[in-house]
């Protein structure tokens, strides 16, 4: 035996063994290492044998968890070994120890290719497999068409051909460039293949290369289904190749996967004779004594169930399939359970069968108190997803129960999952609120702030849910004990609508301020900073006042205005200061606004946990329906103040900062509210009057405030708009614009300009919406390309017909669109692609012309796509030296433009850089010594230019801040140009009332002085 | 890609086998995922299912007398599939060794790996025929 030849190895591995702890393990190891170490260095003519000896003990200590990098030398230089056994250990110990990109390795790529074009197979054999397993790119590069021949070779042996199968598979993968052009004739010979072994790892390479384009083999398809056939039948198959009586199990797995790729199949004889393998594996797989032959039958089965949901097969085959999976979820032995409810999950994605897996909702429950966490996870997966308006009361309930004994791994996912069902299927919003505030109370240190955030705006959003809201949050703080998350939102929801609850017992503002302030002695500061701003809005409510009250939140202020955290040193030093002005307390501390409809950051998280649990594809199924789920949702809602979800575009997430005095800068622009106050900006609230029950039904995020507070904001919009665009507009209508006049009798239920302007600020959102289809936007930028994808909602329960989406693009843009359906079916979601690119600047906007037959009615309209210029603009920072030598260097019209703009929305130098960011632009600060002014900078990207710096100075009279000095400069006057138009537009409130513009030639600059140059990367960056 | 590694453990925690398939993993990352793995799959009894989920992974393990032998994969396996193969490749050593045990693994490291490398390659199938896998092996001690 060749380990009589090793007896040192064995008297290692023996002593190894016998280490009492791990100290001694180690003792033994460096001992070991070290005799290696200088055998290795001092024995020049060291013997291949001996080598081989000392290359496996380093491999036995690799495999302990040791560092043997000293010998990588020394296992490598066995390849060239003139004889079998050290060869092959070189070869074997080789792909152990090194990774693909080692030096080492180029070294013997000489070697190992005289190996494998050479006439020795068992070289051969060795050679192949580890290029297979660690060959990189440059093997690829020098041995890709050696192994092309050895594979389709008729003279070579079925050993060397199917290592070589799985060699090319590996050099393709590490090299696209490798040609295999033409090689679907080729693949489909080899699919031929008798040799059940080549056929193994030829249907892996299959696998691969129609998983990276399927088009080009539908030749083989037929080749799979015989092959399929020829195992089923058992025919030809040798004794060796069959597992436990069944033909290699997993050649039939392989080929059914293979065959999973293919959307369909259309041929109709390969079709039947398809089905016909698929109905006997369906029918003929009986429950076995044997456990192998029984898992590997149902390995098939398992398989043979994916191929037939993906086939989309006839309803008989189909309604089948899912008896199986019902009958596999309920079974007792846990392996088949499992994959039966990871199968059911995957069939979700059948629309029709989704009502019989509701039919299994309770045993799919009790898998979620299964002892094996493996069973709970995917009980928990295939319940999210099998969650909808019908079931999710149940669903939601069972989950909460279940988080009282859930292990801690899976709290969190489970909290999340509960937070976006309630949201998504939330039959009432009151019920909504209070599985959130159960879901705190239970598990507060699973609940992320976004889900507590997210159901702040709700309540925020929604009047009627107010009063409820306050209630409840005022009885959560009687509990003794109560998580702090639980306390934030108490604090939060009670400091805005206590005044709800004033006539109730125990809810005067006093009362509320005792039972909360009772929690500040034990809260974190993050806490402290609302409790303040608590304090302060019952300050607010307190009337009459009550003096003592005031004394006590008034200390409470007092103590904090000299705490160590700056955030809430500031917030007790305001409220102190906007206590002693009377009415501006009320005016600065009013009602939150509503919150502008916002990305989803819960579902963004979903996301996120899929990738980090390696959960199967349920939760990225369900993410791609959500859409049209929602819209489902929404058709089905009751009248009465319940708010659906907007899908595309979800969460707004209250800041840190709460209060009105920093509120968030997007709704200060979406809502044109802005007052000049002194040093803090104001709110005017709005008195809202009941919107329209259509407005709250079915858009309410996307509707701000009143229509009476709205009219004038749209009108400005379009305003704003009127520069882009010459539509004429009917004064007061809805800024849809129609073509040719054609009356529509359909009206978008969104505020069309509005969305725009969103969307230009932001990448995903809704651009329209009517009452049969919501059109939302998700975009990508990247320099110069863009990528947007509409995604079209048909919202109804019939389909739309003559869908048409043309797009009339600027000359400044190139584009395309891809193929847009012509029927959206029911409550389904199309996405259609959109790629852009830059060529140049200009404010041209491209307009997306879409229409839509419903029953009789046809529905045009115009929409302008948000492909606008700032979205080509990468924002970037520059040291104080590289500005002023580009500023010095750009001296003057038309590189370099001037304008004093009058008539400017009165924008704080925050808000305003705020503004900045969100257009792309990167302020820099500390580059002007002067406070008042504002430097930004940014990188325009279009197809010829790459990348061109553009500078931006913005100077600002403190007294008054509807005029400011705008000054931009670029190395291209086009840029220079229009970028001033564009950020004009976003900085003058009326545009129409045309800004006196006045071209002054550039001034000399105010002295500053230079900021340390500590980023070189910009430095380079701003060389270009 | 399909299997990911291929893991030998036995009850106290040693690995007697390793073989990491396109990983590119330090040392530390090895040994710190060999550790979590080996303890999740330790805390489970015979009723419980044979899939754990783990990071990117699913493993798919077995258990003989005092040996785990757990294979990593991607999510694209067939859970089953995997799992007779590892008894596949427990027949394959049985044939060869005659009641393979623990001690037949430790001391034979090499030709563990030997069958494991006519087995699977760059993570993917490659022979099921338990005479073709022990050729060379057979060649080898023939010629020795």
């Amino acid at each position: 035996m060749a380990l009589t030849g090793m007896r040192g190895l064995s008297v290692f591995i023996s002593d190894v063994r016998n280490c009492q702890n791990k100290e001694q393990e180690r003792l033994r190891v460096d001992k070991e290492l070290g005799n290696i170490r200088t055998r290795f260095k001092n024995e020049k003519a060291l013997t291949h044998y001996k080598k081989k000896k000392y290359v496996w003990k380093m491999l036995y200590i690799y495999m302990l968890g040791y560092d043997v990098d000293f010998g990588h030398m020394e296992a490598v230089s066995l390849i060239s070994a003139p004889k079998y056994p050290e060869k092959q250990v070189g070869y074997i110990v080789t792909s152990c120890l090194l990774t693909e990109n080692h030096e080492f390795l180029r070294m013997v790529i000489n070697t190992v290719r005289n190996d494998i074009i050479g006439r020795n197979e068992t070289f051969q054999c060795l050679a192949l497999t580890m290029v297979g397993n660690i060959g990189g790119k440059e093997f690829s590069e020098s041995l890709a068409t050696d192994v092309q021949k050895l594979l389709v070779s008729s003279s070579c042996r079925p050993l060397v051909r199917k290592k070589a199968a799985l060699c090319l598979l590996r050099l393709y993968r590490k090299n696209p460039d490798v040609n295999i052009d033409g090689w679907s004739d080729r693949m489909s010979q080899l699919l031929d293949e008798r040799d059940l072994g080549v056929l193994t790892s030829v249907m892996s390479l299959f696998v691969a290369l129609v998983s990276n384009n399927v088009e080009a083999y539908w030749n083989c398809l037929p080749k799979c289904v015989k092959i399929l056939e020829r195992l089923g039948r058992n025919q030809d198959v040798p004794q060796e190749y069959t597992y436990h009586g069944i033909p290699s199990p997993w050649i039939q797995v392989k080929t059914m996967r293979a065959l999973q790729y293919f959307p369909t199949i259309e041929d109709p004889n390969t079709r039947r004779a398809l089905f016909e393998v698929l109905q006997r594996i369906l029918m003929g797989t009986d429950v076995v004594k044997n456990v192998n032959k029984n898992n590997a039958a149902h390995a098939i089965l398992f398989e043979a169930l994916a191929l037939v949901v993906h086939l989309d097969a006839e309803k008989e085959m189909m309604s089948q399939c899912v008896a199986l999976l019902g009958k596999f979820v309920a079974v007792r032995e846990p392996n088949i359970r499992y994959l039966g409810l990871e199968n059911m999950t995957r069939m979700l994605l059948v629309s029709d069968v989704q009502d019989i897996i509701k039919s299994h909702q309770a045993q799919i429950i009790i898998s979620l108190k299964d002892p094996d966490i493996s069973i709970r996870r995917r009980a928990l997966d295939l319940l999210y997803g099998m969650c909808d308006v019908t079931n999710a009361k149940d669903i939601v309930e069972e989950l909460l129960q279940y988080l009282n004994t859930a292990d801690f791994a899976m709290r969190e996912e489970l909290a999340l999952k509960a937070a976006i069902l309630a949201e998504k299927f939330a039959p009432d919003l009151s019920w909504y609120v209070d599985v959130i505030l159960q879901l705190i109370d239970k598990a507060g240190d699973f609940v992320s702030d976004d889900i507590w955030y997210r159901v702040v705006q709700f309540v925020t959003n929604n009047e009627d849910l107010q009063p409820y809201a306050a209630t409840k949050a005022r009885e959560y703080l009687e509990k003794p004990v109560l998580h702090e998350t639980m306390v934030k939102v108490s604090a939060y929801l009670l400091g805005e609508y206590n005044h709800l609850l004033a006539r109730r017992t125990g809810c005067t503002p006093k009362e509320i301020f005792i039972i909360i302030n009772e929690k500040l002695p034990t809260v974190t500061t993050s806490t402290v900073a609302i409790l303040l701003s608590t304090y302060a809005k019952i300050l607010m409510h307190n009337h009459p006042p009550d003096p003592e009250l005031q004394k006590q939140i008034w200390s409470i202020f007092r103590k904090y205005e000299s705490y160590i955290d700056v955030e809430i040193q500031q917030r007790a030093v305001e409220y102190i200061a906007l206590c002693n002005k009377g009415a501006a307390l009320v005016d600065v501390l009013a009602e939150m606004p509503k919150f502008p409809e916002r990305q989803s950051a819960l579902l963004k998280k979903a996301e996120v946990a899929e990738v980090n649990t390696a959960e199967q594809s349920a939760i990225r199924i369900r993410s791609q329906q959500q859409t049209s789920n929602a819209l489902v949702v929404t058709d089905q809602r009751p009248t009465e103040g319940s708010l659906p979800v907007s899908q595309l575009g979800v969460v707004r997430m209250p800041s840190g900062k709460m209060e009105a005095s920093t509120q968030d800068q997007t709704s200060f622009q979406d809502q044109g509210m802005t007052k000049e106050n002194g040093v803090i900006t104001e709110v005017v609230p709005q008195d809202v009057p009941p919107s329209d029950i259509l407005g709250d039904l079915l858009g309410p995020l996307a509707i701000n405030g009143s229509p009476a507070t709205a009219v004038p904001v749209e009108q400005r919009n379009q305003n704003l708009l009127s520069v882009v665009e010459a539509t004429p507009e009917a004064a007061g209508s809805l800024a849809l614009t129609t073509v040719d006049n054609q009356p529509n009798s359909i009206q978008p239920i969104v505020n069309i300009a509005e969305r725009f302007n969103e969307l230009c600020l932001k990448d995903s959102g809704v651009l329209y919406e009517d009452p049969h289809i919501q059109i939302g936007i998700k975009a990508e930028w990247q320099a110069h390309h863009g990528h947007i994808v509409l995604f079209l909602g048909n919202k109804n329960t019939s389909p739309l017909v003559s869908v048409q989406a043309l797009i009339l693009p600027p000359t400044h843009l190139k584009m395309e669109l891809s193929l847009v359906p012509e029927t959206v079916p029911p409550r389904a979601q199309v996405q259609c692609p959109l790629e852009f690119v830059n060529l140049r600047a200009s404010r041209d906007v491209a307009v997306l012309d879409f229409s839509y037959k419903f029953g009789t009615a046809m529905v045009y309209v115009k929409l302008r796509l948000p492909a606008v210029i700032n979205k080509f603009l990468q924002p970037i920072s520059v040291t104080a030296e590289e500005f002023f030598a580009q500023w010095k260097s750009l001296s003057g019209p038309p590189l370099k433009l001037q304008e004093v703009l009058r008539g400017v929305k009165p924008l704080s130098l925050p808000e305003m850089a705020n503004l900045f960011t969100s257009l792309h632009l990167a302020v820099n600060p500390g580059i002007d010594t002067n406070p008042n002014n504002l430097i930004a900078c940014t990188t325009f990207y279009s197809e010829s230019t790459r990348a061109t710096l553009c500078l931006i100075r913005v100077e600002t009279d403190p007294s008054d801040r509807t005029q400011l000095r705008i000054t931009i400069a670029s190395v291209d006057p086009t840029l220079t140009f229009e970028l001033k138009e564009r950020i004009k537009e976003y900085l003058v409130n009326i545009p129409t009332q045309t800004p006196s513009a006045v071209v002054a030639p550039s001034q000399p600059q105010s002295p500053v002085t230079p900021v340390a140059y500590n980023d070189p990367g910009a430095m380079l960056a701003g060389l270009l | 890609m399909g299997i990911r590694f291929v893991l030998l453990v036995n009850k106290q925690g040693q690995t007697r086998l390793a073989q990491y398939y396109a990983e590119h993993l330090t040392l530390d990352e090895r040994r710190a995922l060999e550790g979590e793995i080996v303890r999740k799959c330790l805390a489970r009894t015979d009723q419980q299912c044979s899939f754990v989920e783990h990071r990117n992974y699913k493993i798919v393990y077995r258990r003989y007398a005092s040996l785990f032998f757990l294979v990593g994969v991607d999510n694209d396996e067939n859970e089953l599939a995997i799992l007779e193969f590892i008894h596949l490749f427990v027949e394959t050593m049985d044939r060869h060794f005659g009641n393979v045990c623990e001690l037949d693994i430790m001391f034979h490291l090499e030709k563990a790996h030997f069958m494991l490398e006519e087995m699977v390659m760059n993570g993917c199938i490659v022979e099921t025929s338990k005479s073709n896998i022990l050729m060379p092996i057979q060649l080898m001690d023939k010629a020795s």
